[in-house]
């Protein structure tokens, strides 16, 4: 078996997600290509732990899920009270966090 | 007796009495100052009693305590004292009760309540001691660095005008120093690891190591650039006329006093044992260094307006000559050295003291707004005399020995450097009577006047002319003499001054074999002539 | 020399020192509950230190060998140096003893009447009193050490009583000049202790000059200048006279005491008890000479042209000083006429301060002799002991000024060769000049026309201060003969300066005298004829030769030191002042500064748009990888 659609696959999504949160403006959008690099990890981790005959990557992709799953919580309720004090999910107008 | 933990609880006793005091409620203000008197004459005590049970003639370190503290770095919490050190913690043991006297109303009117400033005067000098009787590389370090931080509280919060730009600059200078001399610790560490095969901080496995003259001359560096901060030396002393001038009276005599001290006790503790060959390599470098402090710094003194920074300058000066004494290398200079630490902590203690308590009176740092006060203050001016002729090492005050020996000892060896530095005897004469001519002498001025009216000038042309009849003032005037409590603070160090003038002995002999058997570390002619 | 242990009274001579220094002690530790009675303890322990004293010496005078030796406690004991506290009463620090207790007993009885109405008087003897202490310590102590212990200590009892009357500024000016002028000769003596101890390995008498001969010829030649450079900062000797004239803003009684009498002699002492360093090197024995010959001729012009009478006195002070510096340069053949005319001078000098502060006392503490005149005829008592003074100082034959100045110029010109007729010839010429000034000022303050200011209503002083002036005119017109003819000093001090030479008598003395005799009838004659003749104005003349205004100007010392030393060291400090400030401090704050600047430069990186911090971790990543792929393969 060979690894290397895998590989490709998950570094076209790797990619994807990247592209996105550089140049998207939305932060849902952002949000969810930042999901999207998480499960392009998971995927190689899982190729791998396949190719070795290991279950370490495998439960370091659970590890991702769970993480990932809790950061969709705490995303999400920051993007959502960002909407609602200032009307807008761009990320550009919410630049506070600087020096 | 000899088992008695006495430097461990002269530690322990301020550190506790800092908290008590600290712990006090807010109004008892009056209290904290007397548990604060108390816990520092209790040390003043510990501290004769220690030296009376030192013997000048036996071990190198006595008193010796030791607990383990960081065994996987063979660091232990070990306590001794050399006659260098023990005579440092019997001037700390004087100053410290003087100093809380003296402070008794300057930290009444502060933003802070009076038991901050007190309690943080307690645990600097339980960080002194420590600075002085660890023989421990690392529990020094750790001593040298935490004094900064009571040192730090007591300018920036109950210092003059400009205290947070003085304790910043204060902070950071001694930061600087600190954490160049960590990494040559640490050197220090790797070294002995090497040699040993297993790492330790203790002073006596240390000095027994061979260290290679190239590693050694990092290593000096290391620490020398932080005792030349902290001594100061220039060109590393711009830090402390901002930082005499601003700190509280208190405060400014325990930094000059015996804070600035431990870079100079480092320098014959630490550079020359641990770094003989390096030592020898840069002592023509740190000669020029401090043969030129002494001239540059009382030039410098002879130009302030202010008179704190003009005694902070001139302590400048001084520690020069102290420098001087150490690196000649004789066992006279070495001794006057140490004798001067000693004598210096007293007379520009007193001379800090005596100004402060004429800047309490007049409201004003700058000289030009004194003249005349002796007539008005004799007792004031008397001790101001007094510090300021031991200042100058007039024969007869506790200077004078130190001076001598140090110039006596420095100039077989160092002729050229000695005759250069005694032209600083000319000038040290120049910037204190110049300061005590403007303040004492001469027609009444500045403050003394801003009570009057406006006939006052024509008063002061009346008092220009030739009679000199002292007639009793006509109006009232600020400038009071000498209270009681300052009379208390001020005739301790007054009688020391002439008595250790007159009678010097008792100290150069707990010093000098400690300072002998140090430059037989260095291997260097312990003669002192060379017949 | 056959140094001995004191026994007896000679081991008490300790309290010569103590007895003032208790009496200090007390005055000053005593505050105004001894104001009643301050004066007399300060006069009795000065007494009591005379009477001690004459024991002393009576008792010296009996002991094999005349020199005794106290050694008191270990005062500096370090490595090698080891220097014990310790007396060495010989006969030259016993005739200095003397005269230091016996003019000091009689200046602190004169003091009582002429204090009398001054508050801080119990100030001024607590100062009195440390200053015998101190100077006794000078020349009673038995090491270089203890010398300079007790020579800083008369500088600064000098200091305390110039500036006794601190209110003025100018008294208070005076005392830091004359402070910091004799640290500067301080320096030369505390190098020259330096050199004994780093080639000697001692600072004591016996031990200095017991080894001084095997030194090599040049460091002898230092150690002798350098003490000599000591001597003329104490001593008024150019170039560090200028302090002496400004001293005369103390209080009268220390002008005579200090300024006079003893504390500028000790200079004179110094030289004499290094007489085996000197008997070494020629060279600064020269320089010595040197040094008297033109103190002596620049003193004595300067004295010509002021009108301060206590200055005019200062300036004959040195003048004076610089004929014991020329007799102690000469070597043997000088040392006892050198300390001959030191011990004469401070009677008579001493007489004539004392003499000039009851001037004072009666013209309302006006100086200024263009406003006295016809005195004598007030001030009977102060007249005829002021005379005597005047004529035992202008060398008036058969008093004592004339006996010991002459042994002075004989000594020069046994010399035999071209500088001992020069030296000789500066000295007769000296003593020319002293005639002209010191009859100028007789003339003017007790001759003459009174031109007092308005009000002003003479009258004699009280016994308390004609009494000690009567004393010391009886001594001036006696000591000379006394101690040259009657009770020979040669003798007394022939254990410390060896058998007294027979002298060579190069020019018969009796034509000596008759030369030095005609010379000085002639300064008085030409005193008479410029100030005697003619009515003295009340200010002084404006338009006046170049000549008279140098000589005003003490030929210019002060404009030399504050162009050459004062205004470049105020240059030098405030540049230093400046450079510190925006030099050294300013590189650290500069270094602060650029630290604080770039970190809030840097800081501007952080723009808040998370897609620019995006962009950065993936460049960060891109970079990391790169490196890595680049390591791995290369």
């Amino acid at each position: 078996m060979t690894i290397s659609y895998y590989l490709v696959l998950a570094a076209i999504l790797f990619t994807i997600g990247a592209v996105g949160v550089l140049v998207r403006r939305n932060a849902i959008v952002v949000f969810m290509c930042v999901e999207l690099m998480l499960n392009s990890v998971n995927l190689t981790l899982v190729t791998f732990a396949r190719a070795t005959g290991t279950v370490d990557g495998q439960i370091m992709a659970f590890f991702v899920m769970v993480v990932a799953a809790a950061e969709v919580v705490v995303g999400l309720a920051i993007i959502m009270s960002i909407y609602r004090t200032r009307r807008s999910a761009s990320v550009d107008d919410a630049n506070l966090l600087k020096y | 007796m000899s088992d008695f933990p006495w430097l461990l609880l002269m530690i322990a006793l301020p550190a506790v009495g800092a908290a008590v005091v600290a712990a006090l409620p807010r109004g008892r203000s009056l209290l904290a100052k007397q548990v604060a008197l108390g816990v520092s004459l209790a040390v003043l005590l510990l501290a004769v009693l220690a030296t009376l049970a030192f013997d000048p003639d036996g071990d190198r370190f006595q008193l010796t305590t030791s607990v383990s503290w960081i065994p996987d770095f063979g660091a232990d919490f070990a306590l001794g004292v050399d006659g260098i050190a023990l005579v440092m913690l019997l001037l700390i043991g004087v100053l410290v009760p003087l100093v809380v006297g003296a402070s008794w109303h300057e930290a009444d009117t502060g933003p802070r309540p009076p038991r901050v400033f007190f309690a943080w005067l307690l645990l600097l000098e339980a960080m002194m001691v420590g600075v002085f009787a660890a023989v421990d590389v690392l529990l020094f370090y750790v001593f040298f660095e935490a004094m900064l931080v009571p040192m730090y509280f007591l300018i920036g919060s109950f210092g003059g005008p400009r205290r947070q730009y003085a304790a910043v600059k204060f902070f950071l200078y001694s930061l600087v120093g600190g954490l160049i001399m960590l990494a040559a610790v640490i050197g220090l560490y790797v070294v002995s690891t090497s040699q040993l095969g297993e790492g330790t901080f203790a002073f006596d496995a240390l000095r027994q190591l061979d260290i290679d003259p190239d590693v050694q001359k990092l290593l000096f560096l290391g620490f020398f650039v932080a005792f030349a901060i902290k001594a100061p030396l220039v060109p590393f002393h711009t830090w402390l006329p901002d930082s005499g001038a601003e700190a509280p009276i208190g405060g400014a005599v325990l930094l000059v006093g015996v804070l600035d001290k431990v870079g100079t006790f480092g320098f014959l503790r630490y550079c020359l044992p641990l770094f003989p060959d390096a030592s020898r390599f840069f002592a023509p470098f740190v000669l020029v260094l401090a043969v030129a402090g002494i001239l540059y710094a009382a030039l410098l003194a002879m130009g302030q307006s202010d008179m704190k920074r003009l005694v902070s300058y001139t302590s400048i000066s001084h520690f020069g000559f102290i420098a001087l004494g150490i690196f000649a290398f004789t066992t006279e200079a070495g001794t006057g050295a140490v004798l001067y630490m000693v004598n210096h902590g007293i007379a520009t203690g007193l001379l800090f003291l005596v100004v402060g308590m004429l800047i309490a009176r007049g409201g004003s740092r700058e000289i030009g707004d004194y003249g005349g006060v002796a007539r008005h203050a004799p007792k004031l001016a008397g001790a101001f005399l007094v510090a300021g002729l031991a200042s100058l090492a007039l024969p007869g005050t506790n200077s004078f020995v130190s001076e001598f020996l140090v110039l006596i000892g420095s100039f077989p060896e160092r002729p050229v450097f000695t005759v250069v530095a005694t032209a600083g005897i000319i000038l040290a004469a120049l910037y204190i009577l110049l300061m005590y001519q403007r303040t004492m002498h001469g027609p009444p001025r500045g403050v003394l006047l801003a009570d009057a009216g406006p006939e006052a000038p024509q008063e002061a042309q009346q008092a220009h002319g030739a009679t000199a009849t002292l007639t009793a003032p006509t109006r009232t005037l600020r400038v009071t003499d000498l209270s009681r409590r300052e009379l208390a603070v001020v005739a301790p160090l007054v009688a020391l001054i002439i008595g250790l003038g007159v009678y010097p002995q008792p100290l150069l002999d707990l010093i000098e074999p400690a300072v002998s058997a140090t430059l037989s570390d260095v291997g260097t002619d312990t003669g002192g002539t060379d017949r | 020399m056959g140094t001995v242990p004191a026994e007896g009274l000679l081991a008490a001579s300790w309290l010569l020192i103590a007895l003032p220094l208790a009496g200090a002690a007390v005055l000053l530790l005593g505050g105004r509950r001894t104001d009643r009675w301050g004066h007399l303890l300060g006069t009795a322990t000065v007494v009591a230190a005379f009477v001690l004293a004459v024991a002393c010496t009576v008792q010296l005078a009996g002991t094999d060998g005349r020199s005794a030796d106290v050694e008191l406690f270990t005062f500096i004991s370090a490595g090698d140096l080891d220097v014990t506290a310790g007396l060495l009463y010989d006969p030259l620090s016993a005739v200095f003893a003397l005269l230091i207790t016996g003019v000091g007993s009689l200046i602190h009885v004169y003091s009582i009447g002429y204090m009398a109405h001054d508050p801080a008087r119990r100030r001024f003897f607590a100062y009195l009193n440390l200053f015998v202490a101190a100077m006794l310590l000078l020349v009673l102590g038995n090491s270089y050490v203890a010398l300079y212990v007790g020579w800083e200590g008369v500088g600064l009892a000098s200091y305390l009583l110039i500036a006794f009357w601190y209110t003025r500024p100018a008294a208070a000016t005076a005392a830091k000049k004359a402070f910091i002028m004799n640290r500067v000769g301080d320096v030369g003596l505390a190098i020259a202790i330096f050199i004994m101890f780093a080639q000697l390995g001692t600072t004591s008498y016996a031990g200095v000059h017991g080894t001084v001969g095997t030194l090599a010829g040049g460091t002898i030649t230092a150690i002798g200048l350098l003490l000599l450079l000591g001597a003329c900062g104490k001593s008024g000797q150019f170039p560090l006279q200028a302090w002496l004239p400004d001293a005369m803003e103390g209080p009268t009684p220390v002008s005579a005491l200090i300024h006079a009498a003893t504390m500028v002699t000790a200079g004179v002492y110094l030289i004499a008890r290094s007489a085996p360093i000197y008997d070494l090197t020629p060279t600064a024995r020269a320089v010595v000479l040197a040094v008297g010959a033109l103190t002596l001729l620049v003193g004595a012009i300067a004295g010509c042209a002021y009108d301060d009478i206590k200055k005019v006195l200062a300036y004959s002070t040195v003048s004076q000083i610089g004929y014991m510096f020329l007799a102690v340069g000469l070597g043997p053949a000088g040392y006892v006429a050198g300390l001959a005319h030191l011990l004469a001078h401070g009677f008579f000098k001493a007489g004539l301060f004392l003499g000039a502060g009851s001037v004072m006392h009666a013209m309302d503490d006006s100086v200024d002799m263009r406003r006295f005149g016809g005195l004598w005829r007030k001030l009977p008592v102060t007249f005829a002991t002021f005379g005597l003074g005047y004529l035992a100082l202008i060398g008036f034959p058969f008093l004592s000024g004339y006996f010991t100045k002459d042994a002075i110029i004989e000594a020069a010109l046994d010399r035999d060769d071209v500088w001992g007729w020069v030296l000789g010839g500066v000295a007769v010429l000296g003593a020319g000049l002293t005639a002209f000034y010191m009859t100028r000022l007789m003339l003017m303050t007790f001759f003459g026309r009174a031109r007092w200011e308005d009000g002003l209503h003479p009258h004699e002083s009280p016994t308390v201060m004609t009494a000690p002036m009567v004393v010391l005119a009886v001594g001036s017109v006696f000591s000379g003969a006394l101690l040259v003819s009657v009770v020979p000093l040669s003798g007394w001090l022939e254990p410390v300066f060896g058998e007294p030479e027979e002298a060579a008598h190069v020019v018969a003395p009796a034509l000596v005298g008759l030369v030095v005799t005609v010379v000085m009838l002639l300064g008085v004659l030409a005193a008479w004829l410029f100030v005697g003749r003619r009515e003295v104005p009340v200010t002084a003349p404006v338009r006046v030769s170049p000549v008279t205004r140098a000589a005003r100007n003490a030929l210019y010392a002060d404009a030399v030191n504050e162009s050459l030393f004062m205004r470049p060291g105020q240059w030098l400090t405030r540049a230093l002042v400046w450079f510190d400030n925006r030099g050294v401090d300013g590189a650290v704050n500069g270094l602060a500064a650029g630290l604080g600047g770039s970190s809030s430069r840097l800081g501007r990186a952080q723009t808040g748009f998370v897609r620019t911090y995006a962009l950065g971790m993936l460049g960060g990543a891109v970079m990391v990888a790169g490196a890595l792929l680049a390591v791995t393969a290369g």
